[in-house]
């Protein structure tokens, strides 16, 4: 039972619902992380002599609580207290049993700790900082390792979030039913965020980044605990568990990125995909549709497919219409348009496309798959130039590298093709 | 021949604690696990093992009023929730706690709770079975 492991993970567990609660006692973020710390080093020298409390959050307020108090007591009298007095309490703290904190203040908690991180005030990467250092207590260290920036920006970065917050103002009353689903929702974004500053990558990244992902799946399991019925936070959920189960066949040894298409299935993580499809399958039995719930489902229609020639293109068509009617974006169209080359041809996915000339043209997915279809109508002119500027337009060498294994497949498919 | 009793080890575990492990301590943990269960096996004392996805994957059937309700997450709304189990051949409960002591060396924090089973009842012949 002393074994450090097992302790940092019962700290990592309970720490949001910890802080959640301190912070609403000391309503000050800052406030509630000292008190939290200070609680967190008591409980490694505490309990690996006394053993784990039954219920290690509610220890870590009260002893927190007190800690704080004690901070703040200490700071008025310019004299820090004798750490006889401060700890003297400790064996008694969980004979109070800790006012159990009911359930309702508890989901109330940890929805604004979260709703802190996802504050509308706050830019996309002061959202996604703040919840890894808040929520899930990465060190400074371990997120600028993540976004491969130095710990000075990062300490920058959240210290400006964090005083955007506090200007704003942290809202402490009980949220009505409008306001806690607009939070949520907000919530449920920043989540979406976090997964993707983990998931965009290259396989250089792959290793630093990769822990983000884990935490994004964590913050996400930890809203669906708060909301066990919420068909939407299933989804989101579900999503990311399907996309993340792929991590391991998306790159080869060499460290090139490997289509979808030519992922070895193998490598896919059956026990992510089996949680994902048993959540996205609960969740539709709800029939309110929602954007992460169908975008899981086109997931979970990948996932479901044993070889990548078996995938329901039928389906996926259709999934995808419902997604563009839910959250209309030329993104969205462009991965239908994909889909629809394969259920109806590349002519429909090229007329698909052509209204999105003026949003996408500087996207240089739209140029590759335009190229494709061109490609594949025997346009094979018109097809050059759009890979060309695909090319161009390619933010880093591994996108560049992704158009041009398109366009040799594709010649490769017309060399085949010929008689 | 030693008459031998058949006993349920019921995982019962934080659920919170054992999502936040890294993927590298879950995998070393039931690594460890893995070479009890060998070991077991060979000494024909394994029955079936499951371990159980996330309670957030959990659909609840309340029977208890007409028509019965389906309810999203788990039965129990307690700290500590069934994570999985395992089902051993043994002589007698010190054995069974014996190898539930083993499993709780390599896998410590939360319970097992150690049931006997009165029946197995199997599939008949030639019906479907489930896959393992």
């Amino acid at each position: 039972m002393t074994d450090a492991g097992w302790i940092a993970s019962v700290l990592t567990a309970a720490r949001p619902q910890a802080l959640a609660a301190l912070l609403r006692y000391f309503r000050d973020l800052d406030a509630a992380e000292e008190a939290l710390q200070e609680a967190c080093l008591r409980a490694l020298r505490n309990w690996p002599r006394n053993g784990p409390p039954r219920d290690a959050a509610a220890w870590l307020v009260m002893v927190g609580r007190n800690a704080g108090i004690d901070a703040v007591r200490a700071r008025s009298r310019l004299a820090p207290l004798p750490e006889a007095e401060v700890t003297r309490d400790l064996p008694d703290v969980e004979s109070e049993t800790v006012e159990r904190v009911d359930a309702a203040d508890y989901r109330d908690d940890i929805l604004r700790l979260l709703f802190v991180c996802s504050h509308p005030e706050l830019t996309a990467t002061q959202q996604i900082a703040l919840a890894l250092r808040i929520v899930c207590g990465l060190s400074v260290a371990q997120i600028a390792r993540s976004f491969l920036v130095s710990e000075a920006a990062i300490e920058q970065r959240i210290t400006r979030a964090k005083r955007r917050v506090a200007d704003a103002g942290v809202p402490f009353e009980p949220p009505g039913a409008v306001a806690r689903a607009e939070r949520v929702a907000a919530v449920a974004a920043m989540i979406y965020l976090v997964f993707n500053e983990g998931y965009t990558t290259t396989v250089a990244e792959l290793g630093a980044r990769a822990p983000l992902c884990e935490e994004a799946i964590r913050l996400a399991r930890l809203l669906l605990g708060l909301y066990p019925a919420e068909p939407e936070i299933m989804g989101l959920l579900a999503l990311l568990l399907l996309q993340h189960s792929r991590a391991a066949a998306r790159f080869d040894a060499a460290g090139e990125a490997v289509l979808l298409e030519d992922q070895d299935r193998s490598r896919w993580d059956g026990k992510r995909i089996a949680e994902g499809l048993a959540l996205i399958e609960k969740a539709m039995r709800h029939r309110q549709p929602g954007s992460y719930q169908v975008q899981a489902a086109i997931a979970a229609l990948h996932a479901r497919a044993p070889r990548f020639e078996e995938t329901d293109w039928a389906e996926m068509d259709l999934l995808y219409e419902a997604l563009e009617r839910l959250q209309p974006s030329p993104v969205v169209t462009l991965n239908r348009a994909v889909v629809v080359a394969r259920v109806r041809g590349p002519q429909a996915a090229l007329t698909m496309l052509e209204p999105l000339s003026d949003r996408l043209g500087s996207y240089f997915y739209f140029h590759g798959a335009r190229g494709a279809f061109l490609q594949r109508l025997g346009r094979t002119a018109e097809a050059g130039e759009a890979f060309a500027r695909a090319i161009a337009l390619a933010n880093t060498p591994a996108e560049a590298a992704h158009i041009r294994m398109q366009v040799e497949r594709l010649q490769m498919f017309d060399v085949a093709r010929q008689p | 021949m030693v008459m031998t009793m058949q006993y349920a080890i019921l995982c019962y575990h934080d659920e919170k604690v054992t999502c936040a492990w890294s993927k590298e301590h879950d995998d070393a943990v039931m690594a460890k696990l893995g070479v009890i269960m060998e070991r077991l096996a060979r000494e024909g004392k394994l029955g079936p093992v499951a371990r159980l996805l996330p309670t957030t994957a959990a659909t609840t059937l309340r029977k208890d009023r007409e028509p019965p309700l389906v309810v999203d997450g788990p039965f129990a709304e307690t700290k500590e929730q069934l994570l999985g189990f395992y089902i051993v051949d043994c002589a007698s409960l010190e054995d069974a706690l014996a190898i539930a002591r083993e499993l709780g060396e390599v896998n410590p924090g939360g319970a097992y709770e150690i049931r006997p089973v009165a029946a197995f009842f199997e599939a008949p012949a030639g019906s479907g079975k489930a896959a393992p």
